[in-house]
């Protein structure tokens, strides 16, 4: 028997990554297992994907080739939780949401917005999601503080550690979060938790001026923990979390900037797509958040986090291509000129077929070098990233 | 064969000759940062004015062959900015430009010899500061920063360099200019300024740098609270972490700490404490005033016998005022000290204080403690006189058995000072073979030939030539039985 027999299972016919199908899947359930998988695809030269909960799977261009994928959902559970070192660390296939059951007893999250159901740790770290809370707590990048992962030849390496603060080598943990398992496995991560804030509320309005209504919030003294925008209904909703006598006074500074409507909008913390759309992830300099979300609304559905200067952007499922083609074009220039990105996240095959999914990337020559220090033979997620690493 | 005296004549003809040092004495200055017990001249310095000229030097010394290592304000604490004695030493510090303060994007433009202070200052008309606040802000560079992925007392609460600063052109060593990152957040591809944040200078030099500028709180409050031993005021900082409260700055020094602050500046600390705590609030006034309320209460239950609440800037100046000057203070009741940095998990406060107090007990070496005590990250000095025979390297014992402690528990070698050349051997105490081969994966992909900054932070570097993947006898995998080699 080979590595390979005695730790895969042939495909089945919903196991592929963005439509390319796969001929094996393992589920290793610790990370000496995974080693070995890696290791034993190495030697067999295969293609390997990995997949989580699978709910971003089509995220980036499909990979170039697909021979096994590497599911995590057996690699799970909250390793530790050191409550009064406010960090946990958590296996890479563990569900957001069982992390969230895990930590709210002792009165601590970890501070990632996550909304559908199944989303796993590592795929988020993996594809560096962030929700409307990234204004105050930030993204996957600045809360994972150590992580273990294996590599395309099957070694296992870690770095940080389980202190918050630490800069003893290279943070690696950086370098893995976004690579879309191109660089290779998260087996685990440890985290940086924060207290779950007592109170909370949401002030929300449909101002006459948004990039008014942006500085003046940008100006008062109440520190939001989301401030998002949402282009169909031109409203700008801001959270604040604290104390309940901090947050009754900074909510009520809020309407008095914005208007007097509470309450979180049905829009909060979602997409602007349907499945089968196509989207977008745009950013932009602060100053130009207003003027992006405007050109933008005029071209597609677009929410998002304009107190951070990341916002989303959807196209229906029905747009012709070359119309889908064009608008990733517009809104493109218009993201490149408020200082930021477009890249196309999810699109139907033939909105693919026709479109830059990344665009263009300043450093991908140094990319490239670092993807070939860790993949030599480009095995893993082969085309799936930057520059068709 | 000499490689220098080409290299110079090339640089002083692109730059000028006034910004090149060759004369061994005016050498001299740069022999060491912050850490002098190591001393190396270097074999030429090169004082670039701007990005361009700071490029032009990098790329001779790649077309050379030459090593090149850099260098901001030089106060780095773990020889990080040695020099080489074959190499180039570029320096930052006269390229001090703030080059653009966007307060509408909340972010500033610098070159990387601006000093940490100066980025608040300039930010200060317009309601802002800039968050990382090392206890050396009023001389340390940005570049330095951005190398080590220096902290201070607030980033308990702000984070550190590395969530500030979010874009940077960088030199690679091989003279290519690349911009990483920049002023919209999470630019597309891999998070190389995430990698390069915190390098210590082996994956080249930062040129300009942009940096994330932070709303100044509304609201200020400062305590400080005097404890008869240090595990009350350990006790202390784990409730107010446990009753959800995130402070600006838990800081924390025993009795030997407050000793030399007062003799050194007079802060006026209570008499008799055997450690003080200073915690400090920041943000909207009512959220400060609910929770200072608390960290009052908390400092109370758990036996402060003295509170004392800043009444004004002036006041909570004076309390910071021994704290920030510690480290230079300890310097009146000991001829010699070692300051080390190391990191343990918060809750683990009171046992490893304790360790360190028998530790310092068996070896007749006296250890005072400053730190940031909410993450953890303890200072201990080791007091030592060099004029005592053996002393030096008692000191040096006590403050190695203070990492081992600190890797016991989980925690870094350093966390905040950097590896540098000072603790590249004890790398490999905290990482595995295979986890320091993967950091050096990094290195290879920016710097092949290992011209940036040799022979700092890895104790043995990898040969970038290598062929990657074969290992050497029995995986790990195969002899737990799990998979074998087919
Ligand atoms: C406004 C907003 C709203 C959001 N709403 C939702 C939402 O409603 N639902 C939701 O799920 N998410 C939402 N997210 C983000 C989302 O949580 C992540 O995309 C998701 O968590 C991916 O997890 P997954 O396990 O399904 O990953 P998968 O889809 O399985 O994988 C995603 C990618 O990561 C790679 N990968 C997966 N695991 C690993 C690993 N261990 N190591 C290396 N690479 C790996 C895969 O190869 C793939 O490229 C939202 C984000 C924002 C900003
Ligand atoms: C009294 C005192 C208190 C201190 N307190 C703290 C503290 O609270 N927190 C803390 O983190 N540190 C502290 N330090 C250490 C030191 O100040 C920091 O490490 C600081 O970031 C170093 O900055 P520098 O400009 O002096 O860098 P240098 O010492 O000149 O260099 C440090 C490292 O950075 C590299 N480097 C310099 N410029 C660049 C560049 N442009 N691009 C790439 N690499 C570069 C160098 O090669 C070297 O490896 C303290 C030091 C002293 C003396």
């Amino acid at each position: 028997m080979t590595a390979l027999d005695e730790l895969t299972e042939p495909a089945k016919d919903d196991d592929a990554v963005a439509g390319v199908p796969a001929r094996l899947v393992a589920a290793p359930t610790s990370t000496a297992q995974a080693s070995a998988v890696l290791r034993a695809a190495a030697d067999a030269g295969l293609a390997v994907a990995f997949r989580g909960g699978g709910t971003k799977l089509d995220w980036g261009a499909p990979p170039r080739r697909l021979d096994l994928i590497v599911d995590t959902r057996g690699l799970t559970g909250v390793v530790e939780h050191a409550a009064g070192d406010l960090i946990a660390v958590v296996r890479a296939g563990t569900p957001m949401a069982e992390v969230r059951e895990h930590l709210g007893p002792a009165g601590q999250q970890l501070a990632l917005d996550t909304s559908e159901a199944g989303a796993t740790v590592g795929g988020t770290v993996a594809v560096s999601a962030s929700g409307p809370r990234r204004q105050l707590y930030g993204t996957a990048r600045d809360l994972v503080i150590g992580m273990t992962v294996v590599r395309a030849d099957g070694t296992v390496a870690h770095s940080g550690g389980k202190v918050v603060k630490n800069v003893a080598g290279y943070d690696l943990a950086k370098l893995f979060t976004g690579a879309y398992g191109t660089l290779g496995l998260i087996t685990r991560c440890a985290f940086r938790l924060h207290p779950r804030p007592g109170a909370e509320a949401v002030v929300r309005a449909a101002p006459p001026d948004l990039g008014a209504a942006l500085a003046a919030i940008r100006a008062a003294q109440v520190v939001p923990s989301a401030v998002e925008v949402d282009g169909e209904t031109g409203e700008v909703a801001v959270l604040v979390e604290g104390t309940p006598a901090g947050v009754r006074d900074r909510a009520a500074t809020l309407v008095r900037i914005l208007g007097d409507d509470a309450g979180r909008p049905h829009w909060w913390g979602t997409y602007p797509w349907e499945p089968g759309g196509t989207g977008l992830k745009l950013t932009a300099a602060l100053s130009r958040v207003p003027a992006l979300v405007v050109r933008a609304a005029a071209l597609a559905r677009v929410r998002g986090s304009a107190g951070t200067g990341v916002l989303y952007a959807g196209l229906p499922p029905d747009t012709a291509p070359d119309e889908a083609a064009d608008a990733v074009a517009e809104l493109r220039a218009a993201a490149g000129d408020a200082g930021g990105h477009a890249v196309v996240l999810t699109a139907p095959a033939e909105v693919r077929a026709g479109v830059d999914m990344w665009g263009p990337v300043d450093g991908l020559a140094l990319m490239r070098r670092v993807k070939q220090q860790f993949d030599p033979d480009a095995r893993l997620a082969p085309g799936r990233f930057v520059g068709g690493i | 064969m000499d490689r220098i005296g080409p290299l110079a004549a090339r640089l002083r003809a692109e730059l000028g000759p006034d910004r090149v040092i060759s004369d061994r004495q005016e050498l001299r200055t740069y022999e060491c940062d912050g850490l002098t017990h190591y001393r190396v001249v270097p074999a030429l310095a090169v004082l670039p004015r701007d990005h361009t000229e700071l490029a032009r030097t990098v790329r001779a010394c790649a077309d050379a062959g030459v090593p090149f290592v850099a260098r901001g304000s030089g106060t780095g604490l773990s020889g990080g900015a040695l020099p080489h004695a074959d190499g180039v030493l570029v320096v930052t510090s006269r390229m001090r430009a703030i080059v653009e303060v966007a307060p509408d994007d909340e972010r500033a433009v610098v070159e990387p010899g601006v000093i940490n202070v100066q980025v608040s200052r300039a930010a200060a008309p317009f309601g802002y500061y800039y968050a990382p606040d090392p206890s050396s802000q009023q001389i340390c560079s940005i570049g330095g920063n951005v190398a080590e992925n220096s902290g201070g007392a607030h980033c308990l609460k702000y984070g550190f360099t590395t969530n500030h600063v979010t874009g940077a052109t960088v030199v690679t060593p091989d003279g290519e200019v690349v911009r990483l990152g920049g002023r919209a957040p999470d630019t597309p591809g891999y998070d190389l300024l995430g990698a390069f944040v915190g390098s210590e200078g082996t994956l080249g030099i930062a040129t300009e740098v942009t940096v994330r500028l932070v709303r100044a709180p509304e609201t200020i409050r400062t305590l400080l609270a005097a404890f008869h031993t240090t595990d009350q005021a350990g006790a202390a900082t784990s409730a107010i972490i446990a009753a959800g409260v995130v402070p600006a700055a838990v800081e924390m020094m025993d009795a030997l700490a407050i000793e030399a602050a007062e003799a050194a500046v007079n802060c006026g600390y209570p008499p008799g404490a055997g450690a003080v705590l200073i915690v400090e609030l920041d943000g909207p006034a009512a959220e400060v005033r609910a929770q200072f309320a608390q960290v009052t209460a908390l400092c109370e239950e758990n036996d402060a016998f003295e509170l004392r609440i800043a009444a004004d800037d002036a006041e909570r100046a004076l309390f910071w005022k021994g704290r920030k000057s510690a480290f230079a203070a300890v310097g009146r009741i000991s001829p010699d000290y070692i300051v080390q940095d190391g990191v343990i998990p918060r809750t683990a406060l009171p046992q490893v204080l304790r360790r360190i107090g028998e530790v310092s007990a068996e070896h007749g070496v006296r250890v005072a403690n400053v730190f940031h005590a909410g993450d953890g990250n303890l200072h201990p000095l080791v007091l030592f006189d060099d004029a005592v025979p053996g002393e030096a390297e008692r000191a040096e014992q006590v403050s190695g058995a203070i990492l081992d402690l600190c890797i016991e528990h989980g925690g870094s070698i350093t966390g905040e000072h950097g590896v540098g050349v000072d603790k590249a051997r004890y790398m490999p105490r905290m990482f595995t073979a295979d986890d320091l081969d993967t950091m050096q994966l990094v290195r290879c992909a920016f710097d092949p030939d290992g011209l940036s900054n040799p022979g700092k932070v890895f104790p043995t570097p990898r040969l970038c030539g290598e062929v990657p993947g074969r290992r050497k006898g029995t995986h790990p995998a195969q002899e737990a039985g799990l998979a074998e080699i087919f």
